[in-house]
């Protein structure tokens, strides 16, 4: 029981990085623009969430500051990607690579510093209940935020009107210009909520699950979190499935390891990728007809005046 | 310039939408000359002119999509400056776009809703959305998603949100060009309707008949001037075309064919599943070509005739290599290059970026279809003499005009890189040419000079297949005219016989039992 419970515990922490993450890049893709620098704008929000929250010596701006490092690292594909009409992938890729390096500079002086993680919910009685109580009842607050996050996005984006207007701009932004959108503001709008979610999904990373800053401690996060994107065919709700899932086989198969299982340990690791991707495509051949990407997705777009 | 306003009644009730002087620069270039344009409650109002000659840029400026240069538009007396399309509907002023601005993976509800300013509720907005579609006889399934829905059908949805801002001018922007006629006269008659309910119309159309029937005034542009307003009901459709081209069109004749007895072109029972999700599946086609004939294929686009110009030209192979016949020779299984060799030659509908690549010279995109049969290239290696040599060819023989010896494909107007590609490859004297859409988007000059070009070259005894949307194009001709629909493909009916009546019907679906027919082609 109690291996139980540790585990569902240690998945939740695992998966909870890459649901914000996503949940930021789905918003962000949803609208058209294919934002590839998520692993930058994560590992620069883990550095500077990190930086903050040891000199103020709070947790909570420690999270902010991540979500405005993130926030300007978006800011600086928007100006390449959106205001000069510059190719999407190259953008994304140099702030990946711009990221990793920047967040090396700042984070420098703090390797090796610790600090007190977030503290987990505690609610007497709810959270004593044996096997679910921890799991539902004591948790940090960044697990529940992202669920909170997830859902709201999820809202947005079916019951909104503005949230229909973003999924125009996605499927058709000539479309939505003549309709007199403006399509260049939501856009921008909606990479800076996916730079805030990487942001916050890096600042996790030092702020709760290991209350310390290595330089590349996103270790390809950032990369998953796109993936699974695409896995979920910009669903919110199979992005949960996957984000879930993910975490659940990586943990799983760390105790599979240590269980002494014959099968090499580089098969092990490769499960989480294979069972995420078998799983995100055999939900998506459920779906009939219809293309599942948003159309105008990566499309450079140039209004004319 | 006879700007004398044809109809008395016009002259009692103020214009409804006018514009002064209207003009818009683009660096040096001038796409709206000071145009003037009064329209008129309860009048349908034709925008005529060739393309490039300023319509689209009129009516955006009017519809607050670009801001004039100079010159101002008046709305009811009063003068307005639109900051955007919104501000335009909330004025009253209605467009329907000539490229649907649809949204593919959204419904017809929610597409509705994002061309409203989104003050009623989605509830509301959907109840009110069946009510006027039911009102104007335009049915529709609000909760079906766009990408799903026929050409019409999609038209509708456009005309249905622009009707629920209840508008007192509507702009319509060629929405005949992808409808059958019969669609066509159901749009008429909602049209006339409007118009009697006191609203205005601005009517843009290539079509002169439809014009002639439908509007009460027609305002011509040419080279982004107004050259007359005239009543289009006292024009005939020669004066009008003379007006907008500026001189006389040369009228295409076709010569004494020397037709083969042993088919060029043969297509045997191809079937073919789509290979993208939104694609149409071939289903038992069958046809047969002799040198000599040239066979149109009319439909309403997206059922079908782009796949079948695919199998037909090797971008899509057929599993078996009897189903598609080149020469005597089975060519299913065959690529480009190979059926080139046989001696055909394609002419996709796209020009730039399937026809051409535009960003390389006119020399380079020769090359590209000639190389396997037209001795372009010697050991390997690129004559660019040759390449050259076809460039100027194609120019002298048809006429297309450039500002260099060998530009770049997309610095060519649409009519002139369409006059090339033709040539191109009328040039290398194929045995069968497979067109698509040949003059579609081209200026009327240019379209008499390639209509001439394809019935020479039946003339000399290749085999020509033209696909078309333009009923008069394939009655001017072609020999036998087929019917696309849903993927399947009518018996060929003479050119004498092919009625608009007839052709609109086989469109539209009706018809005989389709299998049936297509074995009886083959028979």
């Amino acid at each position: 029981m109690e291996l139980v419970e540790a585990i569902i515990l240690s998945v939740l922490a695992a998966s909870t990085p890459l649901l914000i993450a996503a949940t930021g890049e789905l918003v962000t893709e949803r609208s058209g623009v294919l934002n590839l620098g998520v692993e930058g704008m994560m590992i620069m929000g883990a550095a500077c969430g990190f930086a903050g929250a040891w000199l103020t010596g709070s947790i909570i701006i420690g999270a902010i500051c991540g979500i405005i490092a993130g926030t300007l690292m978006s800011l600086v594909f928007a100006l390449m990607a959106l205001g000069l009409a510059v190719n999407q992938v190259a953008t994304g890729l140099a702030l990946t690579i711009l990221g990793i390096g920047l967040s090396g500079l700042i984070g420098a002086g703090f390797v090796g510093e610790r600090i007190t993680p977030a503290p987990h919910l505690y609610i007497p009685l709810l959270t004593d209940i044996p096997l679910i109580g921890r799991v539902l009842f004591g948790e940090d607050a960044f697990v529940y935020l992202s669920i909170a996050l997830i859902v709201g996005v999820w809202r947005f984006l079916y019951r909104t009107r503005a949230g229909l207007i973003l999924r125009a701009c996605g499927d058709n932004h000539v479309s939505a210009h003549a309709l007199g959108y403006p399509v260049l503001r939501i856009r921008t709008l909606a990479v800076m909520f996916g730079g805030a979610c990487a942001g916050l999904a890096g600042a996790y990373l030092p702020l709760a699950y290991t209350p310390f800053f290595i330089p590349g401690m996103t270790a390809g996060r950032g990369w998953i979190a796109l993936a699974l994107v695409v896995f979920s065919s910009w669903r919110p709700g199979r992005l949960v499935v996957g984000a879930y899932l993910f975490g659940a086989v990586t943990i799983l198969q760390l105790h599979a390891q240590g269980w002494g299982i014959g099968i090499p340990s580089q098969f092990m690791s490769a499960l989480p990728y294979l069972a995420t991707v078998i799983v995100l495509v055999l939900l998506s051949r459920a779906r009939t007809g219809g293309s599942t990407a948003p159309a105008a997705l990566g499309t450079v777009f140039v209004p004319d005046r | 310039m006879s700007d004398a306003m044809p109809n008395s009644l016009h002259t009692r009730e103020p214009p409804l939408l006018q514009t002064i002087g209207l003009t818009k620069r683009y660096g040096d270039f001038l796409a709206n000359a000071s145009i003037d344009i009064d329209i008129f409650p309860k009048e349908i109002h034709a925008l005529l002119g060739e393309n490039g000659a300023g319509k689209s840029t009129l009516v955006k400026a009017i519809y607050g999509l670009i801001q004039p240069s100079a010159g101002e538009i008046r709305w009811q007396g009063e003068r307005i400056v639109l900051s955007g399309p919104s501000e335009a509907r909330s004025r009253g002023i209605g467009m329907v776009f000539q490229h649907f601005s649809l949204f593919e993976n959204l419904t017809v509800a929610e597409n509705v809703a994002l061309g409203l300013d989104g003050k009623e509720s989605f509830k509301d907005m959907s109840a009110r959305l069946e009510q006027v579609s039911k009102t104007y006889g335009l049915p529709l399934d609000p909760r079906r998603e766009v990408w799903q829905l026929s050409v019409g059908e999609r038209q509708r949805i456009e005309i249905v949100r622009a009707l629920m801002q209840n508008p007192n001018f509507l702009i319509l922007d060629e929405p005949t060009a992808v409808l059958t006629p019969q669609e066509a006269d159901q749009l008429f008659i909602v049209l006339e309707r409007l118009k009697a309910e006191g609203r205005a119309i601005l009517y843009i159309s290539h079509k002169l008949e439809e014009v002639k029937r439908l509007c009460d005034t027609a305002t011509i542009l040419r080279g982004g001037k107004k050259v007359a307003t005239c009543n289009p009901r006292q024009e005939t459709a020669a004066s009008l075309a003379r007006m907008m081209v500026g001189g006389e069109i040369k009228e295409v004749k076709a010569a004494a064919s020397r037709q083969t007895t042993v088919p060029r072109l043969v297509v045997n029972d191809l079937t073919l599943a789509p290979d993208e999700p939104h694609g149409v599946r071939l289903e038992h086609i069958s046809l047969e070509l002799k040198g000599g004939e040239i066979l149109g294929i009319a439909g309403v686009a997206g059922n079908g005739q782009d796949e079948l110009f695919a199998a037909l030209s090797g971008e899509r192979l057929a599993k078996d290599p009897g189903t598609v016949v080149i020469e005597g020779i089975a060519a299913g299984h065959l690529s480009i290059t190979l059926r080139r060799k046989l001696g055909a030659a394609f002419v996709p509908e796209e020009r730039l970026g399937h026809g051409t690549a535009p960003r390389m010279r006119l020399s380079e995109n020769a090359l590209l279809t000639g190389h396997a049969a037209s001795g372009m290239v010697r050991h390997g290696f690129i004559d660019t003499a040759a390449t050259l040599k076809t460039v100027d060819k194609a120019t002298k023989t048809f006429d297309v005009r450039k500002a260099k010896r060998d530009p770049e494909a997309a610095s060519l107007s649409g009519g002139n890189l369409q006059k090339f590609i033709v040539g191109r490859e009328i040039l290398r004297n194929p045995a069968v040419l497979v067109v698509s859409q040949p003059t579609w988007g081209v200026d009327a000059g240019a379209a008499a000079i390639i209509r001439q070009a394809l019935l020479d070259l039946a003339a000399s005894g290749a085999a020509v297949l033209v696909t078309s949307q333009d009923l008069d194009e394939l009655a001017e001709i072609a020999d036998r005219i087929a019917v696309m629909f849903h993927g399947r493909m009518s018996v060929p009916l003479a050119a004498g016989e092919a009625t608009r009546e007839k052709l609109g019907l086989l469109m539209g679906g009706s018809s005989l039992d389709q299998k049936e027919v297509a074995h009886a082609a083959r028979a």
